[in-house]
């Protein structure tokens, strides 16, 4: 009897974590669009919304500046913010999985400095490809990060054929410093680009439009259907590839389908916003000791709070010195540092008085 | 249930761990696999489990080739229950074991049914894990976790389980609950058990069948007993081994001889100067432990005794209790209740025969008190004031390495001399006479033939001329 109603409690203790990650996400995107150089309303943005995206037949006429604010720049921005920051956590989270390492992140294997390598060289050389244009940088940006995936899956596999998870730490460390030292080369060669370099490597979601939301969309559907649908194998992977094996997870498929899910995730969202650092190490830690190491609930809920957060980090990074605009991954670092830092002391006292 | 044939396998084509092992195990079969460091077990058990590939060979699970089976579909039919488990993150306890059900989930959304819920409240119920369910995993001691890990591994609902050195982290009790547990689904449900074992005497306790591995070859696949002969250990183990029934189940135990135990050689001599005489007591204090069997009044049966006392009895005792007031006696004279057999005689102590007999190399010393008149029984529960008999306590100490075998030759004789000495006095010898073999397991080793002929030889005439003179003496 008591058991059932402490499952009752544990199910209500995740039904809540839910609510409060939805609240959270909904409650910093209107504060995320409606604050700003112009401010706008809660009231008029709820119009805007529904009238510009679910097309409601609403009588009142909308003011056209608030609307081009919010359509045009604000949401766009908050969207992308949002996207970006739940690819970043859900992938954190997974990796953190596979690779039974709590100090793991999306950026592990190598896939932030791939992207970084394609983005700084099309800035370095000026690229600009035909018909795509604009686009040539995150495009690029995909298109190195997937080279660097499968490079190191490869130069993994023929270190040792089952590939371990530290070969494959190893692996993309390896990788890392080696992309890294060409983004260093090309910073030290570079005059006229530096700050667009910098300002691209600090990471950034301003002034980017539906178009880009538009690129990371599809990878992130792919991305998180494929992590979704592995929680369990997650959650067997934690306690070692040939404890998983034993319990009937087809360890090399699952893993290799983790892997590219992660990095397809990782690799879109540094192609459109630069190496956003924090948030895929800090949430998916959070949300786990906070509710649940589970991944059937830490997939979602990491994403949830993982998009929260980077749009209100985004907030902050445009209003704190407005007009001018810090980089994001400064931000998410300023104060996600620190709000977690209060949250393992806190955590850590409860567990003493137990 | 699981057939291995000609397998070969672990690392190299060139220098495999495994060559050329073919056995089977039966369904319902607890199977042990034995074997000293680096013969292979564990490459065996991973083969046999699915996580490592082989050269050449078969293992066929009920029938069906290991390749062929699906992941997913060999779990449902093999479980493993690992030697030990690190967790990165911490589920509770639960969430743990039901990861068991991986394998007997289906599709895509993978739902929790009735039916999983129930086979993990039975399995965590069954290892008694369910008082702590909702604790994360690694605030578990390690005897628990060992059960929670045997829990998931029981959610699977195998066939057929394979342990890695189950014991290992567990206590004493939980040694025997587990392996207790898994007997009885060996026998309840049917449940085929391959498990490897460091510890010998626990497989031979439990195992039905167990398979000696040695330098990836198959020593012997046998019984217990058969297999955990004295020499076959020592020669795969190459150490020094001594092995001994279980005294109350038909199963051969091992015993290792430690170095620095083994090696305190020098020859000792027990005669004479031992002796230490008092008013009322005679004792043998012996420099170290002997091996003894006795039939004396504190200690009765096996065991090592380093301080042999025989008390005479001046009416002190009320013979109501004599085996408490025989302790309460030795400790009130400082001797050690653990180290000391003691035993009362009406006897004067001073006609007490005491002898050295030595011939060859073999020595022995024998003491003796009798009497034969009518006495006062002290080892008589009934007093009775007409008891006719002797009152005969008869020491014999070896100096020499015994078998178990000599000790029981070396009983016999000293009983037989006594009755032949007793013969010509027409008394009937009585069962409240004590007896005792004592050997300081140094020096000549009497195991076979000729000096065991020589032994015999010795501890009979001595006996006899010990008995005789003691009544003599008195």
């Amino acid at each position: 009897m008591r058991n059932s109603l402490k499952q009752k409690n544990l199910q209500n203790g995740k039904q809540l974590a839910y609510i409060l990650a939805f609240a959270f996400l909904a409650l910093s995107m209107i504060v995320g669009i409606s604050v700003g150089s112009v401010s706008v309303p809660v009231s008029e943005l709820f119009q805007i919304i529904g009238k510009e995206v679910f097309q409601l037949p609403l009588s009142t006429e909308a003011n056209v500046m608030f609307t081009n604010i919010v359509m045009k720049i604000r949401l766009p921005r908050v969207v992308l913010a949002g996207l970006v920051g739940a690819s970043l956590a859900i992938s954190g989270a997974a990796f953190q999985g596979l690779l039974r390492n709590p100090l793991a992140d999306p950026y592990t294997l190598g896939v932030s400095s791939g992207a970084s390598v394609g983005a700084v060289v099309t800035i370095f050389f000026g690229l600009s490809l035909p018909v795509i244009g604009l686009f040539t940088l995150p495009l690029l940006s995909v298109l190195f990060s997937f080279l660097t995936i499968f490079s190191v899956l490869l130069f993994a596999q023929k270190m040792d054929r089952s590939i371990k998870v530290e070969t494959i730490i190893l692996t993309g460390i390896i990788f890392s410093s080696f992309l890294g030292a060409f983004i260093s080369l090309m910073i030290a060669l570079t005059g006229e680009e530096l700050r667009q370099i910098i300002g691209w490597l600090l990471g950034s979601v301003s002034m980017r439009g539906w178009s880009y939301v538009g690129i990371i969309l599809p990878f992130f559907i792919v991305g998180t259907v494929i992590l979704m649908l592995n929680a369990r194998e997650l959650n067997a992977l934690s306690f070692g590839e040939e404890r998983a094996q034993h319990l009937g997870v087809n360890v090399k498929q699952r893993k290799l389908m983790i892997l590219i899910a992660g990095s397809l995730l990782t690799g879109a969202a540094v192609a459109v916003s630069g190496t956003i650092g924090f948030v895929g190490l800090v949430i998916p830690h959070f949300t786990r000791r906070l509710v649940s190491p589970d991944h059937k609930h830490l997939l979602p809920l990491s994403m949830i709070i993982g998009a929260g957060f980077l749009i209100l980090a985004d907030l902050v990074s445009r209003v704190i010195i407005s007009p001018a605009e810090l980089p994001i991954g400064v931000i998410t670092a300023l104060i996600g540092a620190p709000v977690f830092a209060i949250i393992l002391l806190k955590r850590r006292r409860i567990e003493e008085r137990r | 249930m699981l057939t291995v044939t000609e397998l070969i396998g672990g690392y190299t084509k060139n220098m495999p761990v495994l060559k050329n092992l073919s056995f089977e195990v039966a369904r319902g079969e607890l199977f042990g696999i034995l074997g000293p460091n680096g013969s292979g077990k564990t490459t065996l058990l991973q083969m046999m489990s699915g996580i490592l590939t082989y050269h050449s060979g078969e293992i066929l699970l009920k029938g069906k080739r290991l390749q062929d089976y699906r992941t997913k579909e060999l779990a449902r039919v093999s479980a493993v229950l690992p030697q030990h488990s690190t967790q990165a993150f911490s589920y509770t306890v639960k969430e743990t074991v039901s990861l068991g059900r991986y394998a007997h989930q289906k599709g895509l959304l993978q739902s929790w049914s009735m039916e999983d819920e129930e086979v993990v409240q039975r399995v965590m119920k069954q290892t008694g894990t369910t008082p702590f369910q909702h604790l994360p995993f690694d605030q578990l001691s390690g005897g628990e976790r060992q059960r929670v890990l045997l829990a998931q591994s029981l959610a699977q609902e195998p066939e057929i389980l394979f342990l890695d050195e189950p014991t290992n982290h567990l206590d004493l009790s939980y040694q025997k609950e587990l392996l207790d547990l898994m007997k009885s689904w060996t026998k309840e449900r049917d449940l085929t058990v391959v498990s490897i074992f460091h510890d010998l005497n626990l497989a031979s306790l439990y195992c039905d069948r167990l398979l000696l591995l040695d330098k990836g070859r198959i020593q012997i696949n046998d019984k217990p007993n058969e297999v955990l002969k004295r020499e076959r250990v020592q020669a795969v183990y190459q150490t020094d081994i001594e092995n001994y029934p279980h005294p109350n189940v038909p199963k051969s135990q091992l015993f290792i001889v430690p170095a620095h135990l083994a090696k305190e050689q020098e020859t000792l001599v027990i005669n004479e100067q031992y002796i230490e005489k008092k008013d009322d007591w005679l004792a043998l204090k012996s420099p170290i432990p002997l091996k003894t069997i006795s039939l004396g009044m504190t200690e009765i049966g096996n065991g090592w005794y380093q301080t042999f006392v025989n008390c005479h009895n001046k009416r002190t005792f009320d013979c109501s209790d004599p085996q408490k007031e025989m302790i309460e006696y030795l400790s009130a004279h400082g001797f050690n209740r653990s180290e000391t057999i003691g035993m009362i005689t009406n006897v004067d102590l001073k006609t007490a025969a005491v002898r050295f007999y030595q011939e060859d190399n073999i020595s022995i010393f024998i003491v003796v008190t009798a009497g034969k008149r009518n006495f006062h029984d002290p080892h008589h529960v009934v007093q009775s004031e007409k008891v006719i008999g002797s009152n005969i306590h008869t020491w014999v100490f070896v100096n020499g390495c015994l078998t178990e075998e000599a000790f029981i030759q070396c009983l016999v004789t000293a009983t037989e001399a006594k009755v032949k000495a007793l013969y010509g006095y027409g008394e009937e010898t009585m069962t409240e006479d004590s007896i005792l073999i004592a050997a300081s397991q140094r020096g000549t080793d009497i195991r076979h033939g000729e000096s065991m002929e020589s032994l015999r030889k010795l501890v009979s005439s001595g006996v006899y001329e010990c008995i005789l003179l003691a009544i003599q003496n008195e």
